[in-house]
């Protein structure tokens, strides 16, 4: 039976079990709602829970863990020495559930009857050809240990299927059971149905956790294969980086790590200023319809696509600093630099470095601004001499998660900073990052067993961490700066 | 000389009034002016960058929606197309888009000299060069679908080159086609006249938001289509697993978590995940979703999967945000006539929170929309040129490209006639934000409270 059907079972189990268990209860309340412990919805949605959440969680656990076993046992048709081949084996894998699936299709179209298939011979037949010839195209030639796993996968897939049905209907009944047996007019539904959704809730914000481990989990353990391939001290302390997919590659990671830093460098130089002096004006100096229209306005330029920025980057930004600096200046003739990726990277950050530095300028006490211009001093002594000292750790703050994103950004860069990885000072000379070599290293490439594709894991456990530790910095000052006035 | 410090008594300045302005006091003014101009300064060029950001990408995206094509009669000649005159499909099909061409180019020239146009040199096979490589290909699916236009003569409407498409838009010029092998300047030429007689027109392609994408030598055919659909699917099912995830994570946060070591992690967590940068998270996807769990790439549902745990930092914060807007008022007033905890939660904050998360959501959802870079590691950049199915027939497992993404990939063609197509998607892209956060505005404005 198909997944499709077992969930619409469960749904409509779930739904008896409401109906039934609320009828229940009213009934042994002798129909007064005064008499039952709950209202009744919740004996109701007692019996739904009971009914459809434990079976919910068996087929998902079954969904899981059976693809898992049946590989197990397939492996016995392999030789060993593939078996051990991890990559090898993920392709064998895939071919013989291709084939299983092309036989599945095969036999719904009518074009093969079991016993058919059962006489499937790769010797004698052509498995390919019979396949496409019913509208299903695989890639390779099949190998007979390839078509025996398919059957047996098939088999397998059938026994579970009709296990995975069994124990579906048999948790969905008992739990059915269960709710129907306890509902009474003294039984507790309101506090089980509780405790019941007080877990899924936990549940939910659990999902946070587990990305995060998800996270350092997958990058840490491709990055770890990838240090089998390639010793570490030459990719943290590697001054070239020349992959080649025919190997004998050099993957060092200070050229990508010095265009990110230079990128990010130019990136604050343009955001700093520009999100600070307009953080100020609008907190101290415009009046309050003009800040109502300015802010949303500067906010805009958040809400915008990066790739939006980039495609800028590359049209009008790269040909424009080339023509009218680098060319007359004799820096080079590239569209594509650093400048530019910086610059438009810069852009970008304004509004994320105006509005947190405007709630922090806004937090500093109104006393001390106060006394200040008691004094004597005038706004923007004020503002120097009073605000911003008192508002700097929090500034600091915004500068360093601006510098963050700055250092993780891909689109910009992508399409403005160029794809030559080069360790040099000029900042019209294109040059890369980490980012765009996760990318350009991983696209359209998912057999993970050469340095050339582990390294994009390397790199972006590199990003993940320096981009990690800035934020936690970041959020430490920023909180401090909250409890100082607070 | 000493008696006026040792007196302590300050000599006397010269008498003037404070109304005039001293040397300090105008330095002091000046430089508070000055202060003045640099906030209004920064606040100028930022806007002033936007709006030149958007105004060239309207100016060379705009263009996108029309399209130059040709009109003229074509003959569907029986002998070319069902030489045995059966008209059995299989025979049909036979014929390739070869065939169609030069029966295209054919017509062409023929209507040409009906009307009497000088062809002005051009070659036979560089007047056909001018018809779109769709053209044939669109003919073909028209005639085998209606086989009954053998042998008839149809007023047909196909898309010229993309050459010719840039000449009427300014962007292919004399000069340029001097330089270019795929375009002559005696064609441009030809082209003028074409235009003249009327059989080469501009006007709305509809095309651009409907067909799939197109390979690189026919720019003029590529459209929107498949991406607007993968944008589309992606949206209903980030939405779908974001929102109820979202709402209880935090409603378990707000509401219930009580103050430990654990649930501090998971505070911290949150805030951290939401910094993390958004390619970290292809990464992920790659790893988990395509390698563990051999979900297929390019597929909608595993792009939603990953733009799901991206956003889900971004709408727990949101919706935490509006849960703790809530005075605690209403939950003292619902707790005090007995409700449960969870009642109070379910009946009284969740309601008065909602627009709150729903203008979150949303806002989340439009960051969702935009992103572009996990996609491309979870391979939406592929070259897909089929729809995805419709969701109930296994759609969201179908390959498709997003509207960002496709802005990326066009981007990157060399030719240019793809630059002004990936304008043409940004505006798109740009529109559908607009009315997401449009929605998200009104949402508030209508429904928020202020306590």
């Amino acid at each position: 039976m198909s997944v499709l059907f077992l969930s619409a079972f469960i749904a409509v189990i779930g739904a008896a079990g409401y109906v039934i268990c609320r009828q229940r209860a009213m009934a042994s309340a002798d129909g007064n709602i005064r008499n039952l412990h709950s209202l009744p919805s919740y004996y109701g949605w007692h019996g739904a829970i009971m009914a459809a959440v434990p079976a919910m969680f068996g087929l998902a656990i079954w969904l899981l863990v059976q693809p898992m076993l049946i590989e197990r046992q397939l492996q016995n048709y392999f030789p060993a020495a593939e078996v051990e081949n991890p990559a090898a084996m993920t392709l064998l894998m895939g071919d013989v559930r291709r084939v299983a699936g092309g036989i599945d299709v095969a036999v719904a179209r009518g074009a093969l009857t079991e016993a058919e298939v059962a006489a499937l011979d790769s010797g004698r037949s052509d498995i390919r050809a019979e396949l496409s010839s019913v509208g299903v195209a695989l890639g390779s030639q099949v190998t007979p240990q390839v078509l025996a796993a398919a059957k047996d996968y098939r088999a397998s897939a059938a026994t579970g299927a009709i296990g995975r049905s069994i124990l579906v209907f048999v948790l969905a009944l008992a739990g059915f059971a269960y709710a129907v047996r306890a509902t009474h007019k003294d039984f507790r539904a309101r506090n089980r149905v509780e405790r019941v959704t007080l877990g899924l809730l936990m549940l939910a914000s659990i999902i946070a956790i587990m990305t995060t481990v998800g996270i350092v989990a997958s990058l840490l353990s491709e990055s770890l294969r990838f240090f089998t391939f390639y010793p570490v001290g030459d990719f943290f302390f590697g001054l070239t980086w020349s992959p080649n997919f025919r190997g004998n590659s050099q993957l060092g990671l200070l050229p990508l790590l010095w265009g990110t830093l230079y990128i990010s460098f130019i990136a604050m130089l343009v955001a700093v200023p520009l999100g600070v002096f307009a953080a100020i004006y609008l907190a101290e100096y415009a009046s309050p319809r003009a800040r109502s229209v300015l802010k949303p306005l500067i906010e805009i330029i958040a809400g915008i696509p990066t790739v939006v920025f980039g495609l800028f980057a590359l049209v009008t930004v790269g040909p424009f600093l080339r023509d009218y600096f680098a060319q007359p200046l004799g820096l080079g003739n590239s569209g594509s630099s650093v400048m530019t990726a910086g610059i438009v990277i810069g852009i970008l950050n304004i509004p994320f470095i105006s509005s947190l530095s405007d709630d922090i300028i806004n937090a500093v006490p109104q006393s001390m601004r106060d006394g200040s211009l008691g004094l004597g001093a005038t706004k923007s002594e004020t503002i120097r001499q009073v605000v911003l000292p008192a508002a700097l750790p929090g500034i600091v703050g915004a500068i360093l998660m601006a510098t963050s994103r700055a250092i993780g950004e891909t689109m910009i860069v992508t399409l403005g900073a160029g794809a030559a990885a080069r360790l040099d000072l000029n900042p019209f000379e294109a040059m890369t990052t980490i980012t765009v070599k996760i990318v350009s290293q991983l696209t359209g490439d998912t057999e993970f067993n050469s340095p050339e594709t582990l390294v994009a894991f390397a790199l972006g456990l590199t990003l993940f961490a320096f981009t990690l530790v800035l934020n936690i910095v970041a959020l430490l000052i920023v909180r401090r700066y909250r409890e100082q006035y607070e | 000389m000493t008696d006026a410090i040792a007196t302590g008594i300050p000599a006397a300045g010269p008498r003037r009034s404070i109304l005039i302005e001293d040397a300090l006091t105008r330095k002091r003014n000046r430089s508070e002016r000055r202060f003045k101009m640099y906030g209004l300064g920064a606040i100028t060029i930022s806007l002033l960058v936007l709006f030149v950001m958007l105004f060239t990408i309207f100016r060379d995206g705009y263009t996108a929606f029309f399209q130059a094509s040709l009109t003229f009669p074509v003959t569907l000649d029986a002998e070319a197309l069902d030489e045995n005159g059966n008209r059995d499909p299989a025979e049909l099909a036979g014929v390739t888009t070869i065939g169609y061409g030069n029966l295209l180019r054919a017509a062409l020239i023929q209507h040409l000299n009906a009307e009497g146009i000088d062809l002005g040199g051009v070659s036979e096979a560089d007047v056909g060069a001018l018809i779109s490589r769709d053209g044939p290909a669109q003919l073909r699916d028209q005639v085998l679908a209606d086989p009954d236009l053998i042998g008839q003569t149809i007023e047909l409407q196909t898309l010229a080159t993309s050459r010719l498409d840039g000449y009427l838009k300014g962007r292919v010029t004399m000069e340029t086609a001097l330089l270019d092998s795929n375009i002559s300047p005696e064609q441009l030429q030809l082209a003028d006249r074409l235009s003249e007689a009327g059989i080469m027109t501009t006007a709305f392609n509809p095309g651009f938001l409907t067909l799939p994408d197109a390979s690189d030598q026919r720019p003029e055919a590529a459209g929107l289509g498949v991406a607007i659909i993968g944008s589309l699917y992606m949206m209903f099912l980030v939405l779908i697993m974001t929102l109820p995830i979202g709402v209880a994570a935090s409603i378990y946060l707000e509401e219930f978590a009580p103050k430990n070591w654990f649930t501090d992690i998971i505070e911290v967590n949150i805030s951290n995940l939401a910094a993390v940068p958004s390619i970290v998270f292809g990464i992920l996807g790659l790893a988990l979703f395509i390698n563990f769990a051999g979900m297929p790439a390019s597929s909608t549902l595993v792009g939603a999967l990953v733009l799901t745990l991206m956003t889900l930092p971004t709408i727990i914060i949101a919706t935490r945000a509006s849960l703790r807007a809530v005075p605690p008022s209403i939950r003292d007033a619902a707790l005090g006539v007995g409700a449960s905890k969870m009642q109070t939660v379910f009946h009284h904050v969740l309601p008065l929170a909602m627009p709150g998360i729903l203008t979150g959501t949303i806002l989340g959802l439009a960051t969702a929309l935009g992103e572009t870079a996990p996609l491309l590691l979870i391979g939406m950049v592929a070259f897909v040129n089929s729809y995805p199915a419709p969701p109930l027939d296994g759609g969201f497992l179908d390959p498709a490209t997003a509207l960002p993404v496709q802005v990326y990939s066009w981007a990157s063609r060399s030719d240019p006639a793809f630059l002004e197509r990936s304008s043409g998607a940004i505006i798109v892209l740009l529109a559908f934000l607009v009315v997401m956060n449009a929605v998200a505005i009104i949402l508030r404005r209508r429904f928020e409270r202020r306590w």
